[in-house]
């Protein structure tokens, strides 16, 4: 078991996305965040903080693409969890999607799936806290805390203040 | 989640509000643009309906279709069981045409257990009314709407006190509704005349009144059943009209609820008879939440049965697929 991001590397890795995101949207005027749950809801929350104190304030809400994954056979039943889509909507905005481990990129898919159903944004970007490797579909994220390079075999575990009372990143080996 | 939804005996409390989240996360998501969702694509689900049924059935096609389900619908009338087809036969057919789930609706109680147990088909089956045995989705989707409307109580109903007032002998809308709120705590008064209720009602955990104007200024919830004159002799009391005295719910009575209390109906409402229609317009009636709920409820039923892996199926190779974030969670 090692930490990889401590409570302070987060933080400043938060900020620099909020950064970037301002920077490559010029301005925040047409931003949307949309994290996914878990805790890619708290990041998009931190990073909507971020923005506020920099810049402006932006629409936060959550987007659960449980409904939309293509590996729903393979396990059982998952709970839902929270979907609330900013009063503003999504048609023609810019969405940033939050979250916080990207590997495969299923989870990503299935997201663009779901925000097809809800509007037509007039771009989406992905901002994550940590980018593990092993994608099994062609995407990538635009916004990257830290790019872990991993085996399959560990687990990378994102714990965060909101939900586990301390804020740091851990790869765990599985043996 | 076990395999059928049969009764409501078959769940627990937990599994309770699992469904009831689940639905209200439905809620959120068809709450916006999104009127279908793939989550079922390419499972077939069955509506095997041999009683008669408008709310239900088109509850239960919509729940399936949004989820983009396919949905068969069978009624017995005009199809080979009128011709003298046995259940068996009629389910070995369903069964060879691949189906993922069966929706059935029978006149006899315990039709949806037997053909759950029978081995005749390997689907997922779901009672959606059973004689005057259950009907769990209806329960569901009342408890959905109570919680709706009171949302103080989320997982626990103690403390909110629900009236089931009507034909208790012959509805299984009140014995699933019975077995779901007093497991979530609800304290339940059965309203009837003697005759209308069922024999060893004692064992049932609740409070059995025959004075529906004693009972009306203290509850939270009047549950309003139909008086379900296709399963009754005429002699259970003397006229309609006697009836719809001594347990309609008519102004006088409505205007005697507390100031925060709500009317339900499972439907057909029969107006005039134990619901004047000035109840079943009032404000304080959420008959048409009920309906719209029932929707969500199915939905979130029929996820939880088929929108994962077959029980006992491939869960070995999992993790492997899945990303980290649910390791860690």
């Amino acid at each position: 078991m090692a930490i990889v991001l401590d409570g302070d590397d987060i933080g400043r890795a938060l900020k620099r996305i909020a950064h970037e995101i301002i920077e490559r949207n010029h301005g925040l005027s047409n931003v949307v965040l949309l994290g996914i749950p878990t805790r890619g809801a708290y990041l998009a929350e931190r990073i909507g903080s971020f923005l506020t104190q920099i810049q402006e304030s932006v629409p936060v809400g959550t987007l659960d693409a449980t409904l939309h994954r293509d590996d729903l056979r393979l396990r059982p039943p998952r709970p839902l969890l929270p979907t609330l889509i900013p009063s503003s909507g999504i048609e023609g905005k810019d969405v940033v999607l939050v979250d916080d481990v990207l590997y495969s990129g299923r989870t990503i898919r299935a997201a663009l799936d779901a925000i097809g159903e809800i509007g037509r944004p007039r771009s989406v970007q992905l901002a994550v806290l940590v980018d593990r490797g092993h994608r099994e579909l062609p995407i990538r994220a635009d916004f990257v805390g830290k790019n872990i390079p991993t085996s399959a075999s560990e687990s990378v575990r994102v714990h965060l203040a909101e939900l586990d009372g301390k804020d740091c990143v851990e790869i765990v080996g599985v043996s | 989640m076990k395999k059928h939804l049969l009764s409501i005996d078959d769940l627990n409390a937990q599994e309770v509000i699992e469904i009831l989240d689940t639905a209200f996360q439905l809620a959120n998501i068809s709450d916006g643009a999104t009127k279908k969702l793939p989550t079922l694509r390419g499972r077939t689900v069955v509506n095997l309906f041999f009683e008669d049924s408008t709310r239900t059935r088109i509850s239960f096609e919509s729940a399936a279709k949004r989820l983009s389900a396919d949905v068969i619908n069978f009624n017995a009338k005009g199809s080979s069981v009128s011709k003298g087809e046995s259940l068996k036969d009629t389910a070995q057919t369903l069964q060879a045409m691949g189906a993922d789930a069966v929706v059935i609706r029978h006149n006899a109680s315990g039709a949806a257990q037997r053909l759950a147990d029978s081995g005749w088909i390997s689907a997922s089956v779901i009672n959606a009314g059973d004689g005057t045995h259950e009907h769990p989705t209806q329960a569901l989707l009342d408890a959905y709407t109570i919680r709706e409307k009171f949302p103080e109580f989320k997982s626990d109903f103690s403390g909110l006190h629900v009236a089931i007032v009507g034909d208790i002998l012959h509805s299984r809308v009140a014995r699933s509704n019975v077995l779901l709120l007093t497991k979530l705590g609800a304290k339940v008064t059965l309203v009837s005349p003697p005759t209308l209720m069922p024999v060893g009602i004692s064992a049932w955990p609740v409070e059995i009144s025959y004075d529906l104007d004693e009972v009306i200024g203290a509850v939270d919830v009047l549950m309003v059943l139909r008086l379900q004159s296709e399963r009754m002799a005429a002699s259970y009391f003397p006229t309609e009209r006697e009836y719809s005295r001594g347990y309609g719910l008519d102004k006088l009575r409505l205007d005697s609820l507390k100031k925060s209390a709500i009317v339900m109906h499972p439907g057909p409402m029969i107006r005039g008879l134990e619901i004047s229609a000035e109840s079943a317009d009032s404000h304080r009636s959420v008959v048409l939440n009920q309906v719209a709920n029932g929707v969500l409820v199915r939905m979130a039923v029929l996820y939880q049965l088929l929108g994962g892996a077959a029980l006992g199926g491939t869960s070995a190779q999992i993790d492997k697929s899945g990303d980290s974030r649910e390791v860690s969670a």
